[in-house]
């Protein structure tokens, strides 16, 4: 294993170190792992607090800022947070309009939130609602499974709920926000090499050099099915197959198509991706109203993509454009 | 009739974070094969800690230990085994009785449906719960035979190590592996490899104390 670490048990907290010094504006505790907003609580703002496995940077702490993010938990390498660092970071963005809790949806990440919520509701009167996150069509939806795995309309849901929260909206209506991105969100990734967990020091899945996975998620977990390694224009056409057949993505006001790079995949590529998107959405009748292309949401050094389609009204654009002032996504401002 | 004290209990706990370390290697590389590669370390992080929270600050008895135990597990691993194994330790807590060897059993149960009402699973899921539920069925049923603690527990690690068997072919339907479909078919889950040793090391340790 060759990475650029100092031991695997100070990855997370060694990388915290890092951004606080990077990121002046924002409040780190080193103690919760928890990435504050600088200036929470907001008075009369709804917290938005997120969370999750380490190992996906910039997603969460790269998103706590202005317009998006309050506070984001740190969990060790793919492992989600405990309950202790999302009751911390709760109770320190709750500014009195209460709290949403933003949760991908993986067996852990929902039970460690659902344990901190409960603590929470003991503790004070906080208000808390979660949004669970669940957008991978890769995952058959079905009652005897874990359900869809939450991944790239995450970013989604993290910047638009944070926009209406920053318009002073109630907690109830930034809620609404976020569930019904999630609700007309769907993604579906591939890998082309798997990660390597710092603490296992392998890589996770064997991959021969002349096949992809897809389907993969974001946490090595192999995916479903491993094919031949195609041009990018046929793994474009092959991601975008069973996003846009499980959705209708057709008519209204168009969607906003993300590529996102897992870890080790250049911007180059991702571009040439890109491209091809729009040439299989163009041919299949669906507008893009706004994109995004780059590495938010990533599986350590992961080389490979995933392509979220998120259908959009005035409303979301208009919050997709509100500025946003964080360490990953900052415009407007 | 052994009495189950803080003494013994810890013996249990100490014995249980001796195997995790001894086979977290085995248990990641389980956890490599259908999931994500980490439930060797999160065992051994959880259960070093859980040791070490003992050891800085002795028990008064017997739920107190437990709850150490539990609370750590909580707050210091994460992911599903943190709150699944914190939970039955905690759930076992609030039920030690009078530490005989059917008050044992009771709490074990206890525990066990802790993680049921935790982790939604049902049996044949494939998780920890397809070696922990046919381990406190053995127990209860020795224990209420009237068979010696010993027996009670060696039936209960046999019953744990079948249920953990007889679930490999099967295909994943909680937690992580479930997303492989088919593919999670053949693989030992690393969940119920480690509820093994858990009650492996009461067969080992509570047995003769």
């Amino acid at each position: 294993m060759k990475k650029l670490i100092n031991a695997p048990a100070d990855v997370v907290d060694d990388a915290l170190r890092g951004m606080a010094a990077a990121h002046p504006d924002l409040r780190i505790d080193p103690e919760h792992r928890i990435v504050f907003r600088g200036d929470a609580p907001v008075a009369g703002k709804v917290g938005l607090v997120s969370g999750g496995g380490s190992g996906h940077e910039p997603m969460h702490g790269g998103f706590v800022g202005m317009g998006m993010l309050d506070a984001a938990c740190a969990g060790e390498v793919f492992t989600s947070p405990v309950p202790d660092q999302v009751v911390a970071a709760t109770q320190g963005v709750d500014a009195g309009a209460g709290v949403l809790h933003i949760v991908k949806n993986y067996t852990g990440d929902v039970m460690n939130f659902e344990m901190a919520a409960e603590l929470v509701a003991a503790e004070s009167g906080t208000e808390v609602v979660s949004v669970v996150t669940d957008d991978d069509v890769a995952v058959q939806d079905s009652l005897y499974t874990a359900g869809r795995r939450g991944v790239g309309v995450t970013v989604l849901v993290e910047k638009l709920a944070g926009a209406a929260a920053e318009q002073g909206r109630p907690l109830a209506e930034v809620a609404e926000v976020a569930r019904r991105v999630n609700g007309q969100g769907r993604s579906m990734g591939m890998a082309l090499t798997s990660c390597t967990v710092p603490a296992a020091g392998k890589p996770t899945f064997d991959l021969p050099e002349n096949e992809m996975e897809l389907g993969v998620g974001i946490h090595g977990e192999p995916g479903r099915r491993r094919v031949p390694v195609a041009p990018a224009r046929e793994v474009a056409e092959m991601l975008l197959e069973p996003v846009l057949a499980d959705l209708d993505f057709t008519g209204g006001d168009g969607v906003l198509a993300f590529v996102n790079g897992l870890g080790g995949t250049p911007l180059l590529e991702l571009y040439v991706v890109y491209a091809e998107v729009q040439a299989v959405l163009a041919k299949a009748g669906v507008p893009v109203a706004r994109s995004l292309v780059g590495s938010y949401m990533t599986s350590l050094e992961m080389a490979g993509c995933s392509i979220t389609l998120l259908k959009v009204d005035d409303e979301l654009i208009r919050l997709w454009d509100a500025p946003v002032r964080t360490p990953a996504l900052r415009w407007g401002v | 009739m052994t009495a189950l004290d803080t003494d013994a209990l810890g013996a249990w706990v100490r014995e249980f974070a001796r195997a995790v370390t001894e086979h977290r290697d085995e248990l990641t590389e389980l956890d490599s094969a259908i999931g994500d590669a980490d439930h060797g370390t999160n065992m051994d992080r959880g259960m070093t800690a859980a040791v070490a929270a003992l050891d800085a600050t002795p028990p008064a008895d017997a739920a107190a230990l437990l709850k150490t135990v539990a609370m750590t597990m909580i707050s210091k691993v994460g992911g599903t085994s943190g709150p699944l194994y914190g939970t039955f330790f905690l759930r076992m807590s609030g039920a030690v009785g009078d530490g005989s060897p059917a008050a044992f059993a009771a709490a074990f149960r206890a525990g066990v449906e802790g993680v049921v009402a935790r982790g939604k699973a049902e049996p044949g899921d494939k998780t920890l719960l397809d070696a922990l539920l046919p381990a406190a069925d053995a127990l209860t049923e020795a224990v209420g035979a009237g068979q010696g603690l010993d027996t009670a527990l060696r039936a209960a690690a046999d019953a744990a190590a079948k249920g953990r068997d007889s679930v490999t072919p099967l295909v994943a339907r909680k937690g992580r592996a479930s997303y492989l479909g088919e593919r999670s078919a053949g693989h030992v889950d690393p969940g119920a490899a480690s509820a093994v040793l858990l009650v492996e090391a009461a067969a080992t340790t509570l047995a003769r104390s």
